[in-house]
């Protein structure tokens, strides 16, 4: 059995008032990639803000252990010194700080990687612009992966890394994933875990995933092996997932645990 | 009744504790200055230094620059009465009534025609004794097609308590002349500051003036006034503030743009912890065929200061292009946010925003200079 790296456990989250999680639990064993699928508005996106800290979502009930311990409490940048790293949709500009000041201040000790890598996914000229200003969405993306490259978390939260990137950057973004969570070395142990929503399972050709799930409402509807779950989506939508959830309910199956 | 004059609280600086020479000044205060610029390792082309009422240090290391206590350079050179007292008036207020009355010295500082001069000049006044008034005058002159950069600090002596600093400068940019005078200051929290500055800039010459404050002074007033009288004459005024609390900080800068085809813009970057802040600007279009611009950016980290930013524009002609823009606000709640889930605590990311801020690049100054500039702002502490 793989240790567990996160696990998350009857998780209740409000969100200004309204209730958006109603009872998340899952668990990510270390060297694992797990990805989320779900309509727009069912959470996923408010269970990866949570996991990371963010102070307007308020845990109402439940738990969150990494590595064992309880972070539930602590504050973000808290997370992030124990191994969490999250992937920004929409990154805010910070006038007059640059990239190369945010990679400084993420790579603590090891700082000689930041030539190397914004080098190897062709970033550097980016390197002393001004954080995020007058990037493209592929830019965003790419120093958004830049950063967590450098930063090198045990747990790497990504909220569609795909949208908004053109066909040609795709590769490339795929590509620094693909590092970010040691999936380039297949034969090295894997130490490096990830929890990812895709709306277009543009992730799934780059990175196997170990799991998917499907979130509804708040929510996880289903879980089971993520290419066969993103098939069924792609056939019967999210409509499909209640129509299974009614059949498996009527054969008294364990719904949890299979897609489709 | 007449109001008492402030001045009268502090004595004249010549009854200072004044050295011989720079090298009695203690171990604590060398590296003050040194922390300021005054460094051995850094490459400067001439120094000055004055201590209270004397000059203790003034050398000169290239060609083509000439470097003279101000009471000296009035009596060498005759023709000297041209500029001295040219663009400001004795009579404008009482600091600089006091200031000719009583002259304490300054610096001459003179760019040969036709030379080049890169590598930075400093000056340093600097306050050492309790309770006194310094009062200088300081005049440079650019002559045609020349350039020079210029770097003052000014400070005063870890133990002093309060004192009172009139700098009184007559700036003179001849033709296609470029010069840069930037001003890294370190006050202290009882000092009380008044510089007077005017600049004269002809045909195509360059003035940049960088002020930059980040840490608690009493009480700082200055408007300089920049006439742009020669044709293509360029001016650009920055300033970047710290405003703590106890301090009263109100920094103008005053652009008449006299000939066809001068531009000026003045930007000031202002953060408030508090005290109460006042960023003025105006640009005064004398001229058609004139541009400037006015930017005033003001952050707000407590309730505990007021900033106001007062941007002026004034215009005689039609054919001109006057624009300002003035914004005050706070921290953006995102950016602490997105900086803590890199792993930076709230008080670090916060400092790390307001340096962002601050961090203004100066067009014109040599890299040295900026780099002295980025070092004053890594070393002052910017968080709440």
């Amino acid at each position: 059995m793989k240790p567990i790296l996160l696990e998350v456990s009857d998780l209740w989250v409000e969100v200004e008032g309204r209730l958006v999680l109603k009872g998340i639990s899952l668990k990510i064993p270390v060297g694992e990639t797990h990805v989320i699928f779900g309509r727009n508005g069912s959470g996923k996106t408010t269970l990866l803000m949570t996991l990371m800290g963010f102070p307007i979502y308020k845990v109402k009930q439940g738990k969150i252990y990494l590595k064992g311990e309880d972070i539930t409490e602590l504050p973000s940048y808290e997370r992030a010194r124990r191994g969490i790293g999250i992937m920004f949709q929409r990154p805010p500009t910070i006038r007059g700080v640059k990239l190369r000041d945010i990679l400084k201040l993420c790579a603590k000790e090891n700082g000689k990687k930041i030539e190397e890598l914004a080098r190897a996914f062709k970033f550097e000229p980016f390197l002393d612009r001004e954080v995020n200003k007058g990037f493209s969405g592929g830019e965003l993306k790419k120093s958004e992966l830049l950063q967590l490259l450098v930063q090198d978390p045990d747990l790497v939260l990504l909220d569609e890394p795909e949208s908004g990137v053109d066909v040609e950057n795709l590769n490339l973004i795929g590509q620094m994933i693909k590092r970010l969570l040691q999936k380039d070395a297949p034969h090295r142990p894997r130490t490096k875990s990830g929890l990812i929503i895709t709306h277009t399972g543009f992730i799934l050709q780059h990175v196997a995933a170990d799991l998917g799930y499907v979130v509804m409402d708040g929510e996880i509807y289903c879980t089971g092996n993520p290419i066969e779950i993103f098939e069924g989506i792609q056939r019967f939508g999210y409509e499909g997932c209640k129509e299974c959830l009614k059949r498996k309910a009527m054969e008294g199956q364990p719904w949890q645990k299979e897609a489709f | 009744m007449a109001k008492r004059s402030i001045l009268k609280e502090f004595k004249p600086a010549k009854e200072g504790r004044i050295p011989r020479d720079i090298s009695e000044l203690t171990k604590v205060e060398k590296e003050r200055l040194k922390f300021l610029g005054l460094d051995e390792s850094l490459q400067r082309v001439g120094e000055f230094v004055q201590v209270d009422a004397k000059p203790v240090l003034c050398r000169r290391k290239t060609e083509g620059l000439e470097i003279l206590p101000i009471t000296e350079a009035l009596k060498k050179h005759d023709w000297l009465s041209d500029y001295y007292w040219k663009l400001l008036s004795p009579d404008k207020d009482e600091f600089t009534k006091a200031t000719a009355e009583d002259l304490d010295d300054g610096y001459f500082i003179r760019a040969l025609p036709g030379v080049k001069i890169t590598y930075p000049v400093q000056t340093c006044l600097y306050i050492r004794t309790e309770k006194v008034a310094q009062k200088v005058h300081n005049i440079v002159i650019v002559e045609e097609d020349a350039e020079l950069n210029l770097i003052t600090s000014c400070t005063v002596h870890p133990h002093v308590q309060s004192a009172f600093h009139i700098g009184v400068s007559e700036f003179y940019v001849k033709k296609r002349g470029k010069l840069t005078f930037s001003m890294l200051h370190a006050w202290g929290e009882q000092t009380m500051v008044r510089p007077r500055t005017g600049v004269l800039v002809e045909e195509g010459g360059l003035y940049v003036s960088t002020y930059v404050s980040l840490y608690p002074v009493k009480d700082i007033q200055t408007s300089p006034i920049c006439r742009l009288v020669g044709e293509g004459a360029r001016s650009s005024f920055v300033s970047i503030i710290a405003n703590h609390s106890g301090s009263k900080i109100d920094i103008g800068g005053e652009v008449w743009l006299e000939a066809e085809n001068t531009s000026t813009e003045i930007i000031s970057r202002t953060v408030v912890y508090g005290g109460e802040n006042i960023a003025r600007g105006k640009i005064v279009a004398k001229s058609p065929k004139v541009k400037g611009h006015l930017e005033c950016q003001g952050l707000m980290l407590s309730d505990n200061g007021i900033m106001r930013a007062i941007p002026e524009l004034d215009s005689h002609f039609y054919d001109v292009e006057l624009t300002h823009e003035a914004a005050v606000g706070k921290i953006a709640r995102d950016e602490v946010e997105y900086l803590m889930a890199r792993g930076l605590s709230e008080d670090e990311a916060t400092s790390l925003i307001v340096k962002g801020f601050l961090t203004v690049k100066v067009e014109g100054i040599p890299p040295s200079l900026q780099a002295q500039i980025d070092k004053v702002l890594e070393t002052a502490k910017l968080g709440f």
